[in-house]
């Protein structure tokens, strides 16, 4: 899929997606030696982001299973359509039992759920499993054979092997601790808060009406709360919503007065405002 | 050495600290070291870490090490000059600009140039702390900061913070000098034994009782996501527990009007009681990071059971629940907080674990009940007093179960003025030193 690590680079930067040295080397490693890649990182970084623009770069469909506590392997994996394997059976009166046995338990009856359509099919995919450790731990389980080997087994039909390997993201906000056995299987990645300079060009990116001095400045007090020791420090989406913020404020530079009024953009929790302003020196937030 | 040669090495020192590596990511790792080439560091610095790791809190082990084995070039620089107000001139402009390439080279110059000691092979070596001992960073802050407003004008909301900018770039500079010493020292030395020694191990496995201020702060920065951690297992444990047993009697019960088939089983019902937690915590000045740091823990986990009380004494025990009520405790000053408003010690300073016990045990007996779990967090250090062991068995008799955490080495236990082995017959003693152990012993001994 990709010819180096600075292709990967330039063409992600082609759909919008700025990334740092460390995600394109992995991305690239990942689409070399055929791994799963596991992103984890605080909220807002672009994770799941990561995913859309690779699957934009390949020209992949995006195949995304959202997990959540209680996804099941018949949400993520597969399910017989009973109501239409009922319809049939009724439908079809003149027939032997065998015929119609065999019959409803066929392709044409099977919903594919997310994991069962990336692996089927011959068109490049992208699977994007989604905060993977809200997922109970059962489910982890349905991965490994998922990720392992790309295939998955069907009891009535057999084992359905992937004949294109899907380039597989999963994310992860370290809620829980996902097992040995999967992290093996996956390379590695943490996305932190970007560098300076490339967070600066993203929000230029992201905000194009917004001056490259206000950009430098909004950065640079990002930045500043990020060294504070907050309950939850901003990210780059939290970043991004306030230059928007500024720009529809009409603020052309960051005075007291702005950043106060809208600080509530970046912080989401009122001690945090508190603390922030007290260290910012902003009178009487 | 090959580079197949300098990858197992690296992986060897790695699993010497703890990093659990497979054969299957070092054949990953080889593989990733051919694709992307030697050539880039930084890049071949990230591919192997995205091979052989598996988690965030591994890369602050795994980021020196790689220093170490992939060092940046090797012996001493081309050019280096002797002039301590050369360099710092040089580095006040550096700091400046933020470039950090320069910073890098100037690290690597003033290593060279200031922390070279010693004249016989055998006791040489180089040193960081006396490179920044000459070389002085910290004092470039003022300098730098009028610089850059000379230059840009005083300008703006932004100017002010500058200073902890300029203070962040400083701290960046001291660990590149560091890691340059490091790896000095490692070319003479071998890194192999630089690898084992030199680098400092991974947040959870700091000992409590020899952390410095900045790894306590590092250590509370783990507390968020152990205490999420820890809440998930408990809670994922009560789901379990709450499935429950059959209960046998009304199964059959059920079973009559089907002739005798138990055809649903019947599950016994769980009283929804949360547990209840007693905190017992020494807060001398010789465990304090360890007492504050599982307080903490504590107060994150305290939607998890019913009712949590807290106690901390030095020699006089005191109830400092309130202290730690939700959203009002930052974390920073919570040590001290509980020394200036809690009545903690009496005629002396050093802690008395026999008078804290017998008080507890007198004044507050209410909060012991058969629910209660009981946690005594201290390193059993009496300073000669009497251990006061019969109130302790009258703890143990009242709650349902008292578990005693102990930050020392249980090599340590007994010697001195230690009685932790005389507690430790009557209660349940654990050795708990770094925050790794202390959330596998609070995952394995929290009540469900």
């Amino acid at each position: 899929m990709f010819t180096s690590v600075d292709d990967v680079s330039a063409r992600l930067a082609e759909t919008g997606y700025l990334a740092s040295p460390a995600v394109a080397t992995t991305v690239f490693l990942a689409d070399r030696l055929g791994k799963p890649l596991l992103v984890e990182g605080p909220a807002g970084v672009g994770k799941t982001e990561l995913a859309k623009a690779v699957a934009e770069v390949a020209r992949a469909r995006l195949v995304r299973l959202q997990c959540y506590e209680g996804v099941d392997e018949s949400r993520a994996l597969y399910e017989w359509n009973h109501a239409k394997q009922l319809l049939r059976i009724s439908a079809g009166r003149d027939e032997t039992w065998d015929e119609a046995r065999t019959d409803i338990f066929s392709e044409e009856f099977l919903l594919s759920r997310p994991l069962l359509t990336a692996i089927r099919g011959d068109e490049p995919k992208v699977l994007l499993i989604d905060e993977t450790d809200k997922a109970d731990v059962e489910v982890e389980g349905l991965l490994l054979e998922v990720l392992s080997d790309f295939q998955v087994t069907v009891p009535e039909l057999g084992t359905i092997t992937a004949s294109r390997r899907p380039f597989v993201v999963l994310t992860s906000n370290a809620s829980r601790e996902l097992s040995e056995a999967l992290r093996r299987r996956c390379l590695f990645l943490h996305i932190g808060f970007p560098e300076e300079e490339l967070e600066r060009r993203i929000v230029r990116l992201r905000v194009p009406g917004l001056d490259e001095a206000l950009a430098k400045s909004v950065v640079r007090v990002v930045g500043a709360l990020r060294a504070m020791d907050l309950r939850k420090v901003p990210s780059v989406a939290e970043t991004i919503d306030w230059a928007r913020t500024l720009l529809a404020l009409g603020a052309d530079h960051l005075d007291e007065t702005v950043v106060r009024d809208s600080l509530g953009v970046l912080l989401k929790h009122q001690d945090d405002i508190l603390k922030a302003g007290a260290k910012l020196d902003l009178d009487a937030v | 050495m090959s580079t197949a040669e300098r990858l197992t090495s690296l992986v060897g020192a790695l699993r010497a600290h703890g990093v659990r590596i497979g054969t299957g990511e070092t054949v990953d790792a080889a593989q990733a070291v051919e694709a992307l080439g030697l050539a880039d560091r930084e890049r071949l610095r990230e591919g192997l870490a995205a091979t052989l790791l598996h988690g965030t809190a591994q890369r602050q082990v795994f980021d020196p090490v790689f220093d170490l084995y992939f060092p940046r070039g090797v012996g001493a620089p081309e050019e280096t000059s002797g002039d301590p107000d050369d360099l710092r001139e040089r580095l006040a402009k550096a700091l400046a600009a933020n470039d950090e390439t320069l910073m890098a080279r100037l690290a690597v110059e003033a290593v060279d140039g200031f922390g070279g000691y010693g004249n016989s092979p055998a006791s040489d070596g180089w040193s960081s702390y006396q490179t920044l001992d000459r070389l002085r960073p910290q004092t470039l802050l003022a300098r730098v900061r009028d610089d850059v407003r000379g230059q840009q004008g005083m300008s703006g909301f932004t100017d002010r913070l500058l200073e902890d900018e300029l203070r962040r770039r400083i701290e960046a500079f001291r660990a590149l000098v560091a890691a340059e010493a490091r790896r000095r020292v490692a070319e003479r030395r071998g890194r192999d034994e630089i690898a084992r020694r030199a680098v400092a191990p991974t947040t959870d496995r700091v000992d409590f009782l020899f952390a410095g201020k900045d790894r306590l702060a590092e250590l509370r920065r783990t507390v968020q996501p152990l205490a999420r951690k820890l809440a998930t297992r408990l809670a994922a444990r009560r789901r379990r527990a709450a499935r429950g047993s059959i209960d046998l009697r009304r199964t059959l019960r059920g079973s009559l009007s089907t002739g005798g088939v138990p055809m649903k089983p019947v599950l016994r019902r769980r009283r929804p009681a949360r547990p209840e937690l007693v905190l017992l915590c020494d807060v001398s000045g010789s465990v304090s990071g360890f007492s504050d740091f599982t307080m903490l823990l504590v107060q994150a986990l305290h939607d998890q059971f019913s009712k949590v009380r807290v106690f901390a004494f030095v020699n006089r025990l005191d109830e400092i629940t309130r202290l730690l009520e939700h959203g009002a405790a930052d974390p920073e000053g919570l040590g001290a907080r509980i020394r200036a408003e809690a009545t903690l010690t009496g005629w002396h300073g050093s802690s008395d674990y026999g008078v804290a016990l017998g008080e507890f045990a007198s004044l507050y007996r209410d909060a012991l009940s058969p629910r209660t779990t009981v946690f005594v967090l201290g390193d059993a250090r009496t300073n000669m007093s009497d251990p006061n062991l019969p109130a302790v068995r009258e703890i143990t008799e009242r709650a349902r179960r008292v578990y005693w955490l102990n930050p020392e080495a249980r090599a340590q236990w007994g010697t001195g003025d230690s009685a932790a082995y005389e507690y430790a017959e009557s209660v349940e003693m654990h050795e708990c030193r770094n925050a790794r152990q202390l959330s596998a012993l609070v995952g394995r001994l929290l009540p469900i």
